[in-house]
């Protein structure tokens, strides 16, 4: 757990660049497909040859609108383009469209979980831009490639107010937006494919002080972990700077995870003049009510309706219904279980949280890769309900599953692995271990009753592990009593 | 000799008297054999190639107005598989693998496009000086003194003036089309902003830019623009409005039309002899039916600074992605990233367009952009309001198209703000978007062709249109050709 010397206040921002979901790049109708070879998606527009102009897909707006309904964010529905004016080989028009004084989505919030209890982040605004292309520094003896299949690519812009205040905040609140985004299904959050990018304003001042201390932005920090670390470094080093007098300097710094240290890319003095000016190609978006309350209607139930659903009315801990309801092919994994099965939703939630999340984990698939189904993971949990299965003839049924080895019933079947409650098959295995084991039932009679276990263990292993263990256990007592 | 029209060509390869090969040819040789500059590219096996198309579609009982008539095309407009340079050294070796929508709309009427025309760098310039392609020479110089043929449209203007083409394109940002259309006695429109698609024309400044015809005659003008215009999703600026047919209102009458000279288009800077032909031609108005009062834009003398802030300022970003990296020139050596920037930058463009840059970029800098870009928006709005409320009281708006009649190469090139006042009647007009026209309105003493310039409320081309041809049915300046026009004669041929 990290700390750090409570004397200093962190405060925390974050900018979250999410990759929309849509078919086409943002201004143009190239394909926006991961993994494409390198400038197979890239159009006269997307490279800007000479006369192009780009033209507002509007399903990326569709897209931004609905997370500003999610967040309850106030939307702007006359909003406008703006050009970022920079030069570098990956930008081709040499200007990046996005939105500056009046972005598409303002103020909202989201309300994150804390060791406090809950606690609510604002979300100053969120715009619309594109992405650049890549520069390709590998392969090209001295030289740099360019791809611009990214080009483009439409992103929103997430930028939280400056209200975190630890490095945990901060994580849970990319959690929370992460699970957000991929809920309304805007966005794949795939970080690895820089979906979904964070960087991370980092200040400390006095604890008490009213005023912000300098910020450092924190850039290239790609996963949640990175993200923790990275601001923990940060906030270790801007410490030390101040506690030895210094003056932190308002810069860009890139995370190393390998080295676990954050360096200056660039200072403030460095910082680019932007030239921002609302994009002469582009007239003002204009979004009537319409369009707004036909997005609202195809909002799901938001990730916080779920939870506090899944508490009440199906009866989970907290901390299951937070497990359960992070992501939304999970809720959906679990509803659809719990609707198709006769066992308590404790039960379900059990399994899903245990076997199921532990082995997705070792195999490293999402949710929507479970070689179980819905239905076959009802029909264990079903038996195991009407005592058909133990609890640990169900694991290795569940193996079997897992494995495609065919159906719960089949699996069962074919592995013997059906529980004995005939009485007389049991009452036959209980006789034979009374009879095998003389020592333990003396200590039993003699008062031990922690023997019971061992000797159930051995009705449990004659049988296979097929023996209902209450039976077993009931039966050896009445015998040995 | 007699000028040749859109209007006769059309009839004559209507009734068979002349093919589209044989005109394309006449002018692709007229064109090989003059002297005044006016092409960078011509491209005779394409053309010829689009002639015998039209021919063949002749042939087969089709038609259209326009269908196997040669046109020269500004070198603005990207056409597929032709050398597009802009005017400018950093896009010698570009060839367009597009066609822009306004050319392939003037292709898919059967126009044939006969070449491209010299013109300003990235269309910036009064007099075609700041072409990397050379001067153009203004088919209206007299011996010995060599004229330019304004700008930007320069080359454009004076391949119709010259006889080399029978109509050709323009764009006009701040008086591009109609200064050069002035300077060499033709008609140039500027449409209102959106009329035309910009999608492939390069850009200067977006919020300004638009493409028109320039021609002998309004009735041309108006044939040209019915097969330039409509309505372009791939330009997010176009105007989604029903197409017209620019030739209906021609000869309405125009008895009763309230024209509105604005005073401050007759004060200090305009020459005096300017200043009385244009007199005689609003007295010909006048003889026509029309009533004539004097109005006032008191906002007009902001249009030039405002303009000379808004252009650059487009104009900076516009051009940024001429950087070297996937197309145009590029630096023979350079030692890294910025240096490459800098070298093929500061090798690719010419004087006036990095002055434009410059002075751009500045006014968009932190700590400027209140002062200069967002205060110009604010004139703008200003100018655009004064016409709204002219226009309440007048159906068109008339006075110079320029100050002056042109000049000599190399006399205003020290001094941009000289060159910049080229365009202080025109601007407005870009400004806010609407229509506006240069049309033949007679000659000074010294020879030289002046123009008339007309501006209408917007979309109301159909009348700026009628207004021309009807002082061009009781005059004859657009009939009278250039004395440097080609010796060959089409008319005489067919």
């Amino acid at each position: 757990m990290f700390t750090w010397d409570q004397r200093w206040e962190v405060v925390i921002g974050l900018e979250v660049h999410s990759q929309l979901q849509t078919q086409s790049k943002i201004f143009s109708g190239s394909s926006i497909a991961y993994g494409a070879e390198p400038n197979t998606q890239a159009s006269a527009v997307d490279i800007a040859l000479p006369g192009v102009l780009p033209v507002m897909n509007q399903e990326a707006a569709r897209l931004a609108v609905k997370f500003g309904l999610a967040i309850g964010a106030h939307i702007n529905q006359r909003n406008v383009f703006a050009r970022k004016n920079y030069f570098y080989p990956d930008l081709p028009k040499g200007y990046q469209i996005s939105q500056m004084e009046l972005p598409i989505v303002g103020l909202g919030e989201l309300e994150i979980d804390t060791e406090d209890g809950a606690k609510k982040i604002g979300i100053t605004r969120a715009h619309l831009e594109e992405d650049a292309g890549k520069s390709l520094h590998e392969d090209f003896q001295g030289q740099t490639g360019i791809d611009l299949n990214r080009a483009g690519t439409p992103l929103l812009e997430i930028v939280s107010e400056p209200d975190m205040r630890s490095p945990s905040e901060a994580v849970a609140y990319l959690r929370k937006l992460h699970s957000l985004v991929r809920y309304i299904e805007i966005c794949d959050g795939n970080m690895q494919e820089g979906s979904f990018r964070c960087d991370a304003n980092v200040s400390v001042r006095p604890r008490g002080q009213e005023e912000l201390g300098t910020r450092t932005e924190l850039k290239n920090i790609n996963s949640f972990r990175f993200v923790e670390r990275a601001i923990e470094f940060e906030i270790e080093r801007q410490i030390d700077i101040l506690e030895d007098g210094g003056k932190v300097v308002q810069e860009t710094r890139l995370y190393d995870p390998d080295k676990h240290e954050t360096r200056s890319m660039r200072s403030k003095e460095d910082a680019h003049d932007y030239r921002y000016f609302p994009d002469p190609d582009l007239p003002p978006m204009v979004l009537e009510d319409s369009f707004i309350e036909e997005i609202r209607a195809t909002l799901p139930e938001l990730p916080g309706a779920k939870k506090a659903r899944f508490e009440s009315e199906l009866g989970l801990s907290t901390a299951d219904a937070d497990v359960l309801t992070a992501d939304r092919d999970v809720a959906e994994f679990f509803e659809s279980t719990v609707n198709a099965t006769k066992a308590e939703t404790k039960i379900v939630a059990n399994w899903m949280v245990g076997e199921l999340f532990a082995n997705l984990n070792k195999s490293d698939l999402e949710i929507a890769a479970s070689p179980i189904s819905t239905a076959q993971f009802a029909l264990l949990l079903d038996r195991i309900a009407d005592n058909t299965l133990s609890g640990k003839t169900a694991k290795q049924v569940f193996a079997a599953l897992w494995e495609k080895e065919g159906e719960v019933d089949a699996i069962i079947e074919a592995k013997g692995l059906k529980q004995i409650t005939d009485t007389g098959a049991i009452e036959t295995i209980v006789d034979e271990v009374i009879a095998a084991c003389p020592e333990q039932v003396q200590q039993f009679k003699d008062g031990n009753d922690k023997v019971i276990g061992f000797l159930v263990g051995q009705v449990m292993q004659k049988s296979r592990g097929k023996a209902n263990p209450q039976m077993a256990n009931q039966m050896l007592k009445d015998k040995m009593s | 000799m007699t000028i040749i029209t859109l209007a006769q060509l059309s009839a004559d390869l209507d009734a068979g008297k002349v093919s589209s090969t044989e005109l394309t040819q006449e002018y692709l040789q007229r064109i090989d054999a003059s002297e005044h500059n006016a092409f960078i590219s011509v491209d005779q096996e394409l053309a010829l190639t689009r002639a015998k198309d039209a021919d063949a579609k002749r042939a087969n009982g089709e038609s259209s107005p326009l269908l196997g008539v040669p046109i020269a095309q500004k070198d603005i407009f990207c056409i597929d598989g032709t050398q597009t340079t802009c005017g400018s050294k950093i896009l010698e070796n570009f060839i367009a693998p597009y066609t822009a929508t306004v050319v392939s709309n003037m292709h898919d009427h059967g126009v044939v496009s006969l070449g491209k025309t010299n013109m300003d760098e990235f269309a910036m310039g009064s007099s075609n000086e700041t072409s990397h392609y050379g001067n153009v020479v203004n088919p209206w110089s007299s011996k010995g003194a060599t004229l330019v043929p304004g700008g930007s449209s320069g080359g454009s203007a004076a391949a119709v003036s010259a006889q080399l083409a029978p109509a050709a394109t323009g764009t006009d940002t701040g008086g591009s089309i109609r200064q050069p259309a002035a300077f060499c006695n033709l008609t140039g429109i500027k449409p209102s902003y959106g009329r035309c698609s910009r999608y492939g024309m390069i850009a200067f400044a977006s919020s300004l830019d638009q493409a028109g015809p320039m021609t002998h005659t309004a009735e041309d003008a108006a044939m040209l623009l019915n097969t330039m215009v409509g309505f372009d999703s791939k330009d997010s600026t176009s105007l989604d409005v029903p197409a017209e047919d620019y030739t209906t209102q021609l000869n309405d009458s125009i008895e009763g039309l309230n024209i509105g000279l604005p005073k401050e288009f007759f004060g200090e800077g305009l020459k005096p002899e300017i200043a009385t032909l244009i007199e005689r031609a609003v007295k010909e108005y006048e003889s026509l039916g029309a009533n004539i009062k004097e109005v006032s834009l008191p906002n007009s003398h902001l249009a030039l600074p405002s303009y000379y802030v808004i252009a650059p300022a487009e104009a900076s970003s516009n051009l940024s992605r001429f950087d070297g990296v996937r197309y145009g020139y590029r630096t023979e050596e350079y030692t890294d990233l910025v240096d490459m920037y800098t070298k093929t930058r500061s090798e690719g463009f010419g004087d006036e367009v990095k002055r434009r840059i410059m002075i751009g970029a500045y006014a968009l800098s932190s700590g400027y952009y209140d002062a200069y870009y967002s205060k110009a928006q604010k004139l703008r709005r200003l100018i655009a309001n004064d016409f709204n409320d002219v226009f309440k009281e007048c159906d068109v708006l008339m006075g110079p198209t320029t100050p002056s009649t042109a000049f000599s190469a190399g006399s205003n090139s020290d001094d941009p703000v000289a060159m910049y006042l080229n365009d202080i009647y025109t601007i407005p007009a870009n400004l806010a978007g609407l229509p506006a026209a240069s049309i033949q309105a007679g000659f000074t003493s010294a020879g030289l062709p002046i123009g008339l310039h007309i501006i209408a409320p917007y979309l109301q081309e159909s009348k700026l249109l009628n207004v021309a041809h009807q002082y061009q049915k009781v005059t004859d300046w657009h009939t009278l050709s250039a004395p440097g026009a080609s010796a060959h004669n089409v008319g005489e041929k067919a």
